[in-house]
């Protein structure tokens, strides 16, 4: 446990020096600055108000961003290591191949997950300082949502990461999978309805399988329907399914996605050559 | 306590080891040669158990790297043949180290000393900044501080001044009673008074042994 440890603490400290940490939290800390100084939170537009439009937006910026992000700068972790030889040397010490694999993914979840929650906590704040209501259901709703989502891409990322060869490659895979989730499948789908050829629940099943979409769908689920501006999947999905129920699979299902990733990453990380 | 039984070890289709077989004892120090390409570094990083073979076997003490990797690696000290961009600093490096693999610190900073490797002014320098020497001479300071029955030397010295290289020669001289030193080296003259088995490897295969 204490390498486990260790990998994850050291993994943490370089990633708080690098170049690409501090690009990242002030992306995030920025939107929120930026949602404050644009005056969301006193604007009434469709119904919502205050914080609670401002941590909708947030959200719906960062299902977007956050994959991405968390992608580029995740992929090359393992790999990169081992192209350049630091795996050969760190690896020469007497340290598991599991207590490096998963403290690497420990560090570098924490690395990505606190950003994003520190500028929702801070948004909270300065929202309660002004004197705003706080939504705490929303709050907690996207306190998992995020953790769910950088559990997911966090997975997927380290899982390129076991067995891609070149960091090119890495980095190409890696958009690849951001641009068919964000947009591709939305395409697809919106055009399986037009047609009308497909039953509802074969569209909403294809749309529940994409992390991103159930994404989508989980940060409006607690506004009221009549009165949000959502895809026709979203409508779907809401009208069909338990709220409760809903919010549930939204955070277990990316969960459970990301570490069956990082698990199978981790079988390929074991069975390969390290150097 | 190193025991190399048929080793193949394929690139594709390029033959890297060729049915290798050996053994290594203690108190043997072992100069390792070879041409460019001969598969030195191969079979080095087979025994530390980074490569899977493609036939035959590599056992420890009795055991197998790979299997029981953290055993075998506790008696193991390795210097690569280039030092690795670690971005860790030196500070963070020694306590992955003295955590990882139990070393005293202490101990780090007294061979380093002893390379003329001044560490205290650089402790919060990452790594790869350091000078190519340097990076060396923390490496080897670090493989000493590691008590270990086997020392595994792939090149070490190539970035070393001839000042550094004969303090390195001193040390190793007095650490190697009672161990396996195996040490890849290009220039025999160098090392002739510390070993005292010679291979040669060509083509993956081990074409010349001989002990004096
Ligand atoms: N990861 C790898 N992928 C493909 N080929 C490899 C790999 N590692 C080594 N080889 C090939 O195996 C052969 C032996 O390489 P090795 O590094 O063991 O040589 P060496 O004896 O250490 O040479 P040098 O004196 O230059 O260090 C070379 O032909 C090399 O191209
Ligand atoms: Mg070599």
């Amino acid at each position: 446990m204490k390498n486990l440890y260790l990998i994850a603490y050291l993994d943490l400290k370089e990633s708080l020096r690098a170049k690409w940490f501090v690009v990242y939290s002030l992306v995030f800390g920025g939107l929120i600055a930026l949602f404050f100084i644009a005056g969301v939170t006193e604007s009434q537009v469709m119904g919502f108000s205050g914080l609670s439009r401002l941590l909708l937006m947030y959200i719906q910026i960062t299902i977007v961003i956050l994959p991405i992000f968390i992608l580029i700068t995740t992929v090359r972790s393992i790999s990169g290591d081992r192209d350049n030889h630091i795996l050969e040397y760190m690896l020469s010490f007497p340290i598991s191949l599991k207590q490096y694999y998963w403290g690497k993914i420990i560090g570098r979840f924490i690395t990505v997950y606190l950003p994003v929650l520190f500028a929702m906590v801070i948004a909270i704040i300065y929202g309660a300082f002004k004197g705003a209501d706080i939504p705490w259901n929303i709050f907690f709703l996207y306190t998992g949502l995020l953790f769910a989502m950088s559990s997911a891409f966090l997975g997927i990322a380290f899982f390129i990461s076991s067995f891609v060869k070149s960091s090119e490659v890495a980095l190409g895979i890696a958009f690849f999978i951001w641009i068919f989730l964000l947009a591709f499948i939305d395409i697809a789908l919106i055009s399986l309805m037009m047609q009308n050829r497909f039953n509802e629940e074969l569209i909403i099943f294809i749309a529940m399988i994409n992390p991103m979409e159930i994404f989508r769908v989980a940060a409006i689920s607690l506004f009221d329907p009549e009165l949000t501006v959502m895809g026709p999947v979203a409508f779907y999905i809401l009208d069909s399914m338990c709220q409760g129920i809903f919010v549930l699979v939204s955070i277990a299902y990316p969960l459970f996605i990301g570490l069956l990733f990082a698990f199978l990453g981790y079988k390929i990380f074991e069975k390969k050559d390290l150097v | 306590m190193i025991k190399i039984e048929n080793l193949t070890k394929k690139f594709g289709a390029h033959i890297s080891l060729d049915s290798v077989s050996c053994e290594f004892n203690k108190n043997e120090s072992i100069a390792l040669m070879g041409a460019n390409g001969a598969g030195k570094t191969t079979l080095i990083r087979s025994i530390l158990g980074y490569y899977h073979a493609d036939a035959g076997s590599v056992s420890i003490n009795g055991r197998d790297p790979i299997k029981h990797r953290v055993e075998v690696l506790k008696e193991i000290s390795f210097v690569p043949q280039l030092p690795p961009p670690i971005k860790l600093n030196i500070e963070e490096l020694m306590h992955y180290i003295s955590i990882s693999a139990n070393v005293d610190k202490d101990k780090i900073m007294h061979y380093a000393n002893e390379m003329k490797l001044d560490l205290a002014t650089n402790m919060k320098k990452s790594f790869f900044k350091l000078s190519g020497g340097m990076k060396q001479k923390l490496l080897i300071a670090i493989s000493l501080a590691k008590k270990s029955d086997i020392i595994i030397y792939d090149e070490p010295t190539a970035n070393l001044d001839p000042k550094a290289r004969d303090d390195f020669y001193r040390l190793l001289k007095q650490n190697e009673d009672e161990k396996v030193l195996l040490f890849v080296t290009h220039r025999l003259e160098e090392v002739k008074d510390l070993v005292n088995r010679q291979i040669y490897m060509d083509l993956g295969k081990v074409v010349s042994d001989e002990k004096f």
